[in-house]
């Protein structure tokens, strides 16, 4: 579970409280008068009404609708909508985002993050194409054509081998991603707990202070050739 | 162009010359008369003020709809940044949505799933709260080192308005939360529909579901009708074009939360649910961009501070790259969760500076060195830098963005 660093813990206790009084009465404090469910503001969701925004799927297959491809079906659909930007391999062209390759990478000096290499979850490749993919044409794709297109793309990061597997709404939990266990919950609090350390040093703190790195070697700020003022 | 350059002659110096024809000559905006009240239903800043604008970095990104621009943190003071200044964020551009076409709908694990027009959502009891707002990412391309010469760009992926809306928890109360649900998920309804997951005890503590901002309706770049504010946290959770909100058991994992927004480590492995925007600060003025023009003698020496955990308490400046450090001055507000303006006024001598600037908030943490956090966390975690940063002053005035040992 994710923690609080120490203030936020502090206030946990009367977060719990408000969440309490929350659930029991509504609303709490000089607020009571006007509880939310007492105010009577909005009207019912219907089920068609949800249906229509709630696409979201979670890592244990939760949201996802009925449907299925494989990556050899992926491929043709990945070709027309999705190659202009992301290279007929998901190797990526110009800046646009890599989605294949990488694997081992995350340790070296420069890590290539990608759905192979980084990624937790192969619910979060259906979730994000289907509400944020194409780029500029957004959840125009059928529910079949992200099962397929899930399919070609963990089938390029060599998750799925057999690019005729069939992936649907029945096995896809059983779907392990390289990276599964690369993450952990914020531990700031504990594993860099040195920097809550209020007595700083004000006097005679280091002997030398020599230049690291300097911003005008570089010179990638915009304008920077016209001199120190940006205009 | 000439009146201009008249003006700069006169700033550097001619203001003291004996006939200073600013001065013993009638200028024509001290005899013919100016615009009328009809000239600008809705004002502008001076013309004289053209360059106090937003600016992107064109190779930062593949295209400029998923981008970022930068805040002039350089030209601004006090806590409050101007509305059409404040920096922009967008995954899939500026959505356009009429408030009479939005709609926010709550679902999931509540007793009642609602859907609320905007109309709806005025006749709630509000709120107004000054919050900063500060892209994780901002600093981010400073991790191996010095890369962007001036403030704006260093650290100008922050904003900080009055923001006035709902607090989160009575559009909660409305539905009716159920004992199970943990974790929300806000979901904005523009190109991106942006999703992050946030725990219940969050959401039911500060949240606030925002409709304006430094008392006029949000900027379309800014949300407009509807945006989540998630004080002292990541500026990504702060949902724009919010349409959504589900309640659930457990957190969705999507895009904005394992592949970006999560911070690689060396040992390969990444945390995520890095959420609070730690204590930092940045000397603002003078910077790169605000090179000391007017030579030896009295200096003000401005930056600024904040913190996701509450307030600053302190911010000491150096001018010797961190061998001695004098306390500054923090003038205005102190409010938790928002910027913090502060001064350090003193006589340059004309010699080569190395200005730092060092925030301690009121947990007790202190901005720590980039060097410190990097012996800590590599240099590919991306998000969360709130390394102290370092101008090196040249005798001639010209600022440099620098790392020092």
């Amino acid at each position: 579970m994710w923690r609080f660093p120490k203030v936020r813990t502090r206030r946990l206790k009367e977060i719990a409280c408000a969440f309490a009084v929350a659930g029991a009465f509504g609303l709490s404090g000089s607020i009571a008068g006007h509880a939310g469910e007492r105010l009577g503001l909005g009207v019912p969701a219907t089920p068609e009404q949800i249906a229509g925004w709630d696409i979201d799927v979670r890592p244990d297959g939760v949201g996802l609708p009925p449907g299925k491809g494989t990556a050899t079906a992926g491929e043709a659909i990945f070709l027309d909508h999705c190659a202009a930007c992301h290279g007929d391999f998901a190797e990526g062209r110009d800046k646009w985002p890599v989605l294949a390759g990488g694997l081992g990478s995350l340790k070296a000096d420069r890590p290539e993050k990608t759905i192979g290499s980084y990624w937790p979850a192969a619910s979060t490749v259906f979730d994000y194409i289907k509400r944020a993919m194409p780029f500029g044409n957004a959840q125009s794709l059928s529910d079949d054509d992200v099962y397929a297109l899930t399919a070609f793309l963990l089938n390029m990061n060599e998750v799925i081998k057999d690019p005729d597997f069939e992936l649907n709404q029945k096995n896809f939990s059983t779907i392990v991603m390289p990276n599964e266990g690369g993450f952990y919950d914020d531990d700031r609090e504990t594993a860099e707990r040195q920097f809550w350390n209020a007595k700083a040093c004000m006097k005679d703190c280091k002997t030398d202070v020599k230049v690291t790195a300097t911003a005008a070697v570089l010179d990638v700020t915009p304008d920077s050739k016209t001199g120190p003022h940006v205009d | 162009m000439a009146a201009a350059a008249a003006a700069t002659a006169a700033a550097a110096g001619g203001a003291r010359a004996a006939g200073d024809p600013l001065i013993t000559e009638i200028q024509d905006w001290n005899s013919a008369l100016g615009e009328g009240v009809d000239a600008y239903p809705y004002g502008k800043p001076s013309e004289f003020e053209k360059g106090v604008v937003r600016k992107s970095v064109p190779w930062l990104t593949a295209d400029p709809i998923s981008s970022i621009n930068f805040t002039p943190l350089h030209e601004l003071d006090g806590i409050i940044t101007p509305n059409g200044l404040c920096f922009e964020r967008h995954h899939g551009g500026i959505a356009k949505i009429p408030r009479e076409s939005h709609r926010l709908m709550i679902h999931g694990l509540v007793e009642k799933p609602l859907v609320f027009t905007m109309a709806d959502l005025m006749r709630f009891p509000r709120e107004n709260k000054v919050y900063f707002l500060e892209c994780a990412a901002n600093s981010g391309m400073e991790w191996r080192g010095s890369q962007l010469n001036g403030c704006q760009f260093t650290h100008g992926m922050i904003h900080c308005v009055m923001y006035t809306g709902v607090p989160l928890k009575h559009i909660l109360a409305a539905a009716g939360v159920k004992t199970n649900a943990k974790w929300l998920l806000a979901e904005g309804a523009d190109a991106s529909a942006m999703t992050r997951s946030i725990p219940m005890e969050k959401a039911l503590d500060d949240c606030l579901v925002a409709f304006a901002m430094n008392g006029e309706a949000l900027r379309p770049e800014q949300g407009y009708p509807l945006r989540l504010c998630v004080p002292g946290w990541e500026g990504n959770m702060w949902v724009k074009w919010l349409r959504r909100l589900e309640l659930g058991d457990e957190p969705w994992h999507h895009r904005e939360e394992t592949s970006k927004y999560t911070d690689l480590l060396p040992n390969g492995k990444a945390r995520r649910f890095t959420w609070g925007m730690d204590v930092k600060s940045v000397i603002t003025n003078p910077s790169p961009q605000a090179p000391i023009k007017h030579g030896k003698g009295p200096l003000v020496l401005t930056g600024l501070a904040w913190s996701g955990n509450g307030t600053i308490k302190r911010v000491d400046v150096s001018i010797d790259g961190g061998r001695n450090w004098n306390t500054a001055r923090i003038d205005g507000p102190s409010l938790s969760m928002a910027l913090h303006r502060f001064y350090y006024e003193f006589d340059w001598d004309g010699s080569e500076l190395f200005l730092q600037s060092r925030a301690i908030d009121e947990a007790g943490y202190v901005q720590p060195t980039k060097e410190a956090l990097r012996a800590v966390r590599g240099a590919n975690s991306i998000y969360h830098n709130n390394g102290i940063q370092t101008w090196h002053v040249g005798p001639d005035g010209v600022i440099e963005n620098v790392e020092v040992t």
